[in-house]
């Protein structure tokens, strides 16, 4: 395809996005589980992957996807897995497992209503405590939010980037409603997309310590059956890959897991700011919601007050900084979500100004409108 | 021998980074790892192509102390990640080993698929009739009345037969093995490994200390023994009738199928959808 034909404009839904943003960012192996609304995701790649020599497979449950996609990964292969809150849930430990093991991936969660299974076909956004503390014990986890077609194909491609090049697994939390809304999009040709594979030894085989504390806390990764014989395992291990009961290795690989993550803050953390320079008031908000917010701004303003938004892109690590100085600058925040109140907790963990943060909250499978945020913003 | 021994410790083993390992004195885990070295040097299979995975449990710890590229995954996942591993680079052997409560407890379902699905891969089952690392519950091959720590009035469950279990569920190489049968055993692995499909070789161990000490089964030695006299070759098990097999199990090769092979499948599907992407859209 010549970069002419690719840029032409394409009626995509969220789902199609994420699924051209994985192949154009080197995803070759993906193994999923049937499940609404995420389903699109599993099918358009089972066509389009064995077309470029990838992989697809339906696994027999969720479990066994997020573990297929860890294996694949250790050949070196960029591996996704895509699913809805049920299947998320099992996911979990696996996940831990590449948290723990440093195993580049990108899993995908279109949410939808819960617990259980909840509201398979009406969008939401409860699955967000989860995405970040899902799995147990203390682990580092990145987590970005989609609100738009467009996003979707942007931000699937940074999870990849950012899950090579930081060796974690990368969430990415859509909804339904960005999933299936169709919207007329220009995606880049591949020559303006940037990637990013993983780092691999360079060193030989002898010298090669698999889990070392380098400057960056990103040891570089090497791939099974390239005469790198190393262990990978989900017990906690010293510097070579050996699980250890020493404390100082525990505290230092478990320190090494974390400041890896911070060093990266400045291009991890994304937000977008709307109307922000001279707001009095801002909403802080994510996923579909954001795109009524951005509504309620203008309309907000047009009946005379500054009001601007702060989106949150990544929703952990949490933008601290940047949602700090919002908080500094506006006398009220609100923070509306499709639950009762996950990202308003975060928002208000690290308030330490006299402003006020409120939040706006739907959980009966109905999108938030650009007018109930409109009438919250004016009380405020 | 003892110098053949010393030669395969050196090759195989990582001798210098990972002894003493955590296995009992006498557990059969040892004499598995053993049947499998000398399986695989047989084969004459480079280590960096080899990939040994194995889940959680006494026997999933195998992986850490030999030098192959080696996973040591999640309790009952490991079938899942060799999955992966396998389909994104087929020119590995992979091999898993499990516990029986990591393979047919919590990793039934994936076991049961992978047998179906027919992968290259070749998964190694300790049956010790227990959970040994947890300290000896029972597990899904528990043998009925037995006494284990969640059943303490005796068990009153129905046992799995494993081999039997991956026959029926599709597997295209399915055998049967003890510890006591060492030589047959590294057989059964190396002609495991050499298929083409996936292959099942469930081997019956001893747990002395977890399973043998609460059902008076004596010491290493006395279990061994045991599994000597339990086991029957398929061959002999033919001619005998049903009552006289009753607390026998057979040993050999259960099951040696042709099957198509996924990765051979999906290479065919690959070239077809490069064919069809060409094609001109109608
Ligand atoms: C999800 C999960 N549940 C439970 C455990 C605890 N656990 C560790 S090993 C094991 C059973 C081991 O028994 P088996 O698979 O028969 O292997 P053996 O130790 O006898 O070799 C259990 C239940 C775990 N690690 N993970
Ligand atoms: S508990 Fe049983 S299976 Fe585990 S190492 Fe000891 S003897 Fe072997």
């Amino acid at each position: 395809m010549s970069a002419k034909q690719s840029k032409k404009m394409r009626l995509l839904q969220g789902n199609e996005a994420i699924v051209e943003g994985a192949l154009a960012a080197g995803c070759r192996f993906f193994a999923g589980y049937p499940i609404t609304p995420a389903s699109e995701i599993s099918e358009m790649l089972s066509l389009r992957l064995p077309q470029v020599d990838g992989t697809f497979i339906q696994m027999e449950d969720e479990i066994a996807s997020m573990g297929a996609i860890i294996g694949a990964s250790l050949t070196g292969v960029k591996s996704m897995t895509a699913t809805s809150g049920p299947g998320f849930s099992l996911m979990q430990e696996n996940l831990g497992f590449a948290c723990i093991a440093e195993v580049p991936c990108v899993v995908v969660n279109v949410m939808r209503g819960g617990p259980s299974t909840g509201l398979p076909t009406s969008p939401a956004q409860g699955d967000v405590m989860q995405a970040r503390w899902g799995t147990h014990g203390d682990h580092p986890i990145i987590v970005l939010s989609v609100s738009t077609v467009r996003d979707c194909f942007d931000l699937t491609v940074q999870a990849f980037n950012l899950s090579e090049k930081y060796r974690v697994p990368v969430i990415i939390l859509s909804d339904g409603a960005v999933a299936h809304t169709r919207e007329s999009v220009t995606l880049p040709s591949p020559d303006e997309i940037q990637v990013i594979d993983r780092i691999r030894p360079s060193m030989p085989p002898e010298w090669y310590i698999p889990y070392e504390d380098n400057s960056g806390g990103v040891p570089p990764m090497a791939v099974f059956g390239e005469g790198y014989r190393y262990h990978v395992t989900g017990l906690v291990h010293d510097e070579r890959g050996f699980p250890t009961h020493r404390s100082d290795d525990i505290q230092a690989s478990t320190n090494r897991l974390f400041r890896k993550i911070t060093r990266g803050f400045h291009e991890i953390q994304m937000t977008k700011s709307f109307m922000m320079d001279d707001a009095e008031v801002a909403v802080i908000a994510y996923g579909s919601v954001a795109r009524s917010a951005c509504r309620a701004v203008i309309d907000t303003r047009e009946k005379g007050i500054n009001a601007g938004m702060l989106q949150l892109i990544t929703l952990f690590p949490f933008p601290r900084d940047v949602v700090e100085s919002v908080l500094r600058q506006c006398r009220a925040v609100l923070v509306p979500e499709m639950n009762i109140g996950q990202i308003s907790r975060e928002v208000k963990r690290v308030n330490q100004t006299a402003s006020k943060v409120e939040k706006h909250n739907r959980i009966d499978g109905q999108l938030i409108t650009p007018d109930e945020i409109v009438r919250r913003l004016m009380k405020i | 021998m003892p110098e053949e021994v010393t030669k395969l410790i050196h090759k195989y083993l990582r001798h210098d980074k990972k002894f003493p390992h955590v296995w009992c004195p006498g557990c059969g885990n040892g004499i598995v790892l053993g049947a499998l070295i000398r399986a695989i040097d047989r084969l004459g299979l480079a280590k960096d192509e080899i990939v040994l995975a194995s889940g959680i449990g006494c026997a999933g710890r195998m992986p850490v102390y030999v030098d192959f590229n080696t996973l040591h995954t999640t309790h009952g996942r490991a079938l899942t990640f060799a999955t992966g591993i396998k389909l994104a680079k087929p020119s590995l052997t992979v091999i898993i080993v499990m516990g029986d409560g990591d393979a047919t407890a919590i990793g039934g379902n994936h076991f049961i698929h992978a047998a179906r699905r027919n992968l290259n891969l070749t998964a190694i089952i300790i049956n010790n009739q227990i959970y040994g690392m947890t300290g000896g519950q029972h597990s899904p091959t528990t043998p009925y009345g037995c006494n284990t720590t969640t059943s303490p009035y005796g068990h009153i469950e129905q046992a799995f037969s494993i081999a039997e279990l991956a026959v029926a569920a599709g597997a295209a190489f399915v055998a049967r093995g003890t510890v006591y049968h060492a030589q047959l055993l590294e057989g059964l692995l190396e002609k495991g490994i050499q298929k083409s499909g996936f292959s099942v070789v469930e081997v019956m161990s001893n747990c002395h200390i977890q399973f043998g000490r609460r059902n008076k089964m004596g010491d290493p030695v006395t279990m061994i023994k045991w599994l000597k006299h339990h086991a029957v070759t398929i061959e002999k098990a033919g001619k005998m009738t049903h009552d006289s097999m009753k607390d026998k199990f057979t040993i050999g090769i259960l099951a040696d199928v042709e099957k198509p092979v996924y990765t051979e499948e999906y290479q065919k599907i690959r070239e077809e959808a490069k064919r069809s992407a060409k094609e001109p859209k109608r």
